[in-house]
């Protein structure tokens, strides 16, 4: 067992891990973070995507040693201070861009991650970052279009409601 | 105009926030006090004997609580094929003990013979691995041609490997032979309806509780119908009286047909967890899913479709070997055959239909029903050779289907296939779609894709699909072993709030939104006072779940003649309430008046009253305020459309381009045109993945090749397009209260035939002679195709 120290979501902790311990499996088993998802097993599907000192990581493919020291956001810490829904949440509720929310954080942390390197991104490089994250349920549609709006583009003229 | 609140709103999800926020209670999110790990061991090969299976030394490894070998379930039942279908001879199918666990003979790579329960999942991880056992690799029968020809069987026991040979419909065999050989001209189509893995997003996990003071259990897992897990667990495979067994699906991660069956790891889980008195977790990897979930389609099929030189249809003739895998899953029969055969007609008035279906056991995954389950390899058949038979008679494509399209004024309409179609308008679908889809423009496009070195090609396609599964009456007769109504309880509290029990189970498809909109809208209420339980078989009535697009048409039925009950009987209490009778009492707006005076009480007092019943007329009104509905659908709903897209072919390797892509649909009414929109969207996203980059391939010794997401192409989003949904003039379904026809699977049931008529056309367009390419249209098929035209 070795100690990790980490601050999650703003808040300090510090906990002992095995050093075998994934950083996906720390989240949710030991700070018992369970928005964080395992959708597969070999690093494709994204619903498991984290930020670890601001950079989107898939949080399966590190160990939580690996994070010892680190600054974590997983999805339980982006709302508001309020509790309101930001941007980038609230234009996935606006547009649709979930159905059974399984690969959501893993698609909100990258878009966030998306939006700090390109502020407004044309929709051929919104699709192209996305392809670490997979969604069964939405064929992307919405959830293309929630990207664009969450970053201040006019999104209308995309084809049906 | 779009209304902003009630039934045809566009309301936003509720459900979005707890999943936006991390805050979902998926089932491997549940940590029970004292938990424990299940892990299998599956079996390598696909075939083989079970000589012996040590345990000893895992038994003793730290940690671990508990191993089960199939011995250990020999006595209890297998998990039964839910429809009986018979062969042509009159004969019932085979259908061979499905059981929790291998038991003398694997039958497929993933096949689980022997489980570990442990303290912790490595402990489990590494005692599974100390299991030692011993299985004589036989050769694997993977080829369905080769299983039905061949002397060795997936089941010693039932000596064949043909499951049924189903004729649909018998009788009208001889008259569609004898159209077909008289026929002016017969175009013929051998294809492969590529087999598919349904891959949710999340994983199959399930827990299982038992409570030894009461001698009752608890199961938590990913199901899309709860109750009717409970009855197979129940009545079938353990005999844990019904009673005495909860099963619960918490928020589900996605389903798409897959998570409709009982799988054997939940009855493991229950059995375990009885035995060592503690919670027992089972949660799947994505390998195990790939292994072992339900795969769908996998359909080899011969079409012959007769017509008179101008197009006219005279017949549709198919024969279809479709692999049902190594063992029969629940819907695993219905879906070749009465989901498939009886949509071989289409949207058509085609005098003569003749389906031939033998259903083949393999050493390969069970395969069942997968979104659109039967009506996509029907639709795909159909289109595909009539797009073939246009361009040998030199016909439109357009022309050739509105030519043969059941016109408006023929409702109710019986299809040669057997089913009667209550509504429709296929003309005016296709009217919408060439609004759309400019048409006139395409020879300028295809120029421009030219100058790109691109060829661009044109497809279209019309659907229709049976959903609202189903009328309990008319399956019965053709086999199905159990109900398929639906059921709603409607609760107002005291406090004029209300919990809307349902059986239909939400997955993905906004039921905590939709629900309360039109309860909301028939009560005059605000829908956020509406809360929708589902998922809980200790908290709803019984009810048959979510799939094959039934969850509106039939539950949302339920919930509606539920509501009415409501409203009659706050009546009664209004009329008692305003002193006058109740046949004179008006609702309206959520207030109940009295014709032509201004007395009048709102729906929140009538609900404080039925619960403080003071001066009550007991003998006329019960107290409280709570009713339920069952409800049997009486025809199965028919939602129907026109598809079209245009893809660009690189003639250098091969690779197809989606461009653009527009589904027109009629699914009757429309009750939340954001969610029926993001329904088509997912629909098609699987769709087009099934024509262009799906495939689960098993080698010729059983083993599947495509088993990771570095191996199975899932579509990303830069493979799809943004596409063009059109719902807006539905025509209502006519027997059920909402006048809906369901949404769930029309994009991936319209959209493969598309994707492969505008492949077909773009090869065309430069001269190749290619007439059929298989699914999925990969650049290497594509480059061969034309490398070879």
């Amino acid at each position: 067992m070795a100690s990790v120290a980490m601050v999650v979501n703003g808040k300090s902790i510090t906990r002992e891990v095995e050093g075998r311990t994934l950083l996906v499996d720390f989240l949710r088993d030991d700070l018992r973070l369970t928005g964080t998802h395992v959708g597969c097993d070999t690093s494709q599907c994204g619903a498991c995507v984290v930020h670890v000192n601001g950079q989107s990581v898939k949080a399966c493919a590190m160990f939580a040693i690996e994070a010892d020291g680190a600054e974590v956001a997983t999805i339980e810490g982006q709302a508001n201070k309020d509790g309101s829904l930001n941007v980038i949440q609230q234009a996935f509720q606006d547009h649709h861009g979930l159905q059974c929310g399984f690969c959501t954080p893993g698609m909100v942390m990258t878009a966030a991650a998306l939006l700090k390197e390109n502020p407004k991104p044309t929709e051929a490089e919104v699709r192209s970052y996305l392809e670490g994250n997979i969604c069964r349920c939405t064929g992307y549609h919405n959830i293309v279009k929630a990207i664009m709006a969450a970053s201040g583009q006019d999104v209308t003229a995309i084809a049906a409601e | 105009m779009p209304k902003d609140t009630g039934i045809g709103a566009s309301d936003k999800r509720r459900e979005d926030i707890r999943f936006l926020t991390g805050a979902g209670h998926y089932t491997d999110d549940i940590k029970h006090y004292g938990a424990t790990t299940a892990i299998f061991c599956r079996s390598t090969v696909a075939n083989g004997i079970i000589k012996s299976i040590d345990t000893s030394a895992a038994e003793n490894m730290p940690g671990v609580l508990a191993v089960f070998t199939g011995a250990d379930f020999a006595d209890v039942g297998g998990n039964p094929a839910g429809w009986l279908i018979n062969s042509r001879d009159g004969t019932p199918m085979k259908e061979p003990k499905r059981p929790v666990l291998a038991h003398g003979k694997v039958r497929h790579v993933g096949d689980a013979y022997a489980a570990v329960i442990a303290e912790t999942e490595l402990q489990a991880r590494n005692a599974a691995e100390a299991i030692v056992a011993e299985i004589e690799e036989l050769p694997a029968i993977v080829d369905m041609a080769a299983a039905l020809a061949g002397d060795a069987f997936v089941h010693d026991e039932i000596g064949t490997n043909q499951c049924f040979d189903w004729g649909w419909i018998e009788d009208n065999r001889a008259a569609t032979d004898a159209a077909i050989k008289a026929a002016p001209h017969v175009t013929t189509l051998e294809l492969v309806n590529n087999r598919l893995v349904p891959n949710a997003m999340e994983p199959r996990c399930s827990i299982g509780n038992y409570d030894a003071g009461n001698d009752s259990y608890v199961l938590q897992t990913t199901s899309q119908n709860p109750h009717l897990t409970r009855l197979l667990i129940s009545a079938f495979v353990m005999g844990i009286p019904e009673n005495k067994l909860t099963v619960i699906a918490p928020d589900v991660g996605g389903g798409f047909g897959s998570k409709i069956y009982h799988y054997g790891e939940e009855a493991l889980v229950l059995a375990a967890a009885r035995k060592i008195g503690r919670p027992v977790k089972w949660t799947a990897d994505r390998t195990e899913a790939f292994l072992t979930d339900a795969h769908g389609r996998d359909h080899v099929t011969k079409i012959e479709l007769a017509c008179e030189k101008d197009g006219t249809f005279i017949a549709f003739r198919t024969e279809t070997m479709a692999n049902v895998g190594a063992y029969l899953s629940n819907f695993s029969t219905a879906t070749p055959t009465f989901l498939h055969g009886t949509l071989m007609a289409g949207n058509y008035t085609v005098p003569n239909v003749y389906v031939n279906v033998k259903a083949v056991f393999t050493n390969t995954a069970p395969v069942d029903a997968y979104r659109g389950a039967g009506r996509p390899e029907a639709t795909y058949s159909i289109e595909r050779v009539i797009d073939k038979a246009a361009r040998e008679l030199g016909i439109d494509p357009i022309a050739i289907r509105r030519k043969n399209f059941v016109k408006p004024d023929q409702y109710p309409f019986t299809s040669a296939a057997g089913l009667e179609y209550d509504s429709g308008n296929y003309d005016a679908l296709m009217d919408t779609l060439e609004k759309h889809i400019d048409r006139d423009g395409f020879a300028a496009r295809r120029k421009a894709s030219a100058a790109r070195g691109m060829l661009r090609g044109l497809g279209l396609n019309a659907y229709i699909e049976a959903c609202g599964i189903a009328p309990s009456n008319l399956v019965g007769v053709l086999g199905s072993r159990v109900g398929l109504y639906d059921a709603a309880t409607v609760r107002v509290n005291a406090t004029g709030n209300l919990s809307v029990m349902v059986g239909a189970h939400s997955h993905g498809q906004g039921h905590e939104t939709v629900f309360p909109q039109i309860v909301g809208e028939m009560l005059g209420i605000d829908p956020a006072s509406i809360d929708i339980v589902h998922g809980d078989t200790s908290k709803i009535p019984f009810g048959m779940g979510t799939y094959g697009s039934r969850s509106l048409a039939v539950c949302g039925s339920a919930m509606v003649r539920a509501t009415e009950k409501i409203i009659a009987k706050a009546k009664k209490i209004a009329a008692h309430m305003l002193e006058a009778s109740a046949d004179d009492v008006d609702f309206k707006d959520g207030q109940f008046t009295v014709k032509g005076t201004d007395k009048s009480v709102s729906f929140g007092e009538v609900a404080l009253k039925a619960y403080i019943p003071h001066n009550f007329p007991l003998e006329d009104i019960e107290p409280g305020l709570e009713e339920t509905a069952f409800y049997d659908p009486a025809n199965f709903t028919y939602p129907s459309g026109a598809y079209a897209c245009e893809v660009e072919v690189d003639p250098d390797t091969g690779k197809v381009r989606v461009d653009r892509f527009v589904a027109v649909d009629d699914f009757g009414n429309i009750m939340n045109p954001m969610i029926v929109t993001g329904q088509v969207h997912g629909g098609l996203g699987q769709g087009i993945g099934q024509a262009l980059l799906e495939g689960a391939r098993y080698d010729d010794d059983g083993q599947l090749l495509s088993a990771s997401y570095m191996d199975y192409t899932m579509p990303r989003a830069d493979d799809l397009p943004f596409y063009t949904v059109d719902h807006a003039n539905g025509t209502p379904c006519t027997h059920n209260p909402l006048g809906v026809k369901g949404c769930g699977e029309a994009g991936a049931i319209g959209s493969p035939p598309t994707i492969v008529n505008a492949v077909i056309d773009a090869l065309q367009s430069a001269g190749k002679n290619v007439t059929h390419i298989d699914m999925p249209l990969t650049p290497l098929r594509v480059w061969d195709a034309m490398q070879n035209a």
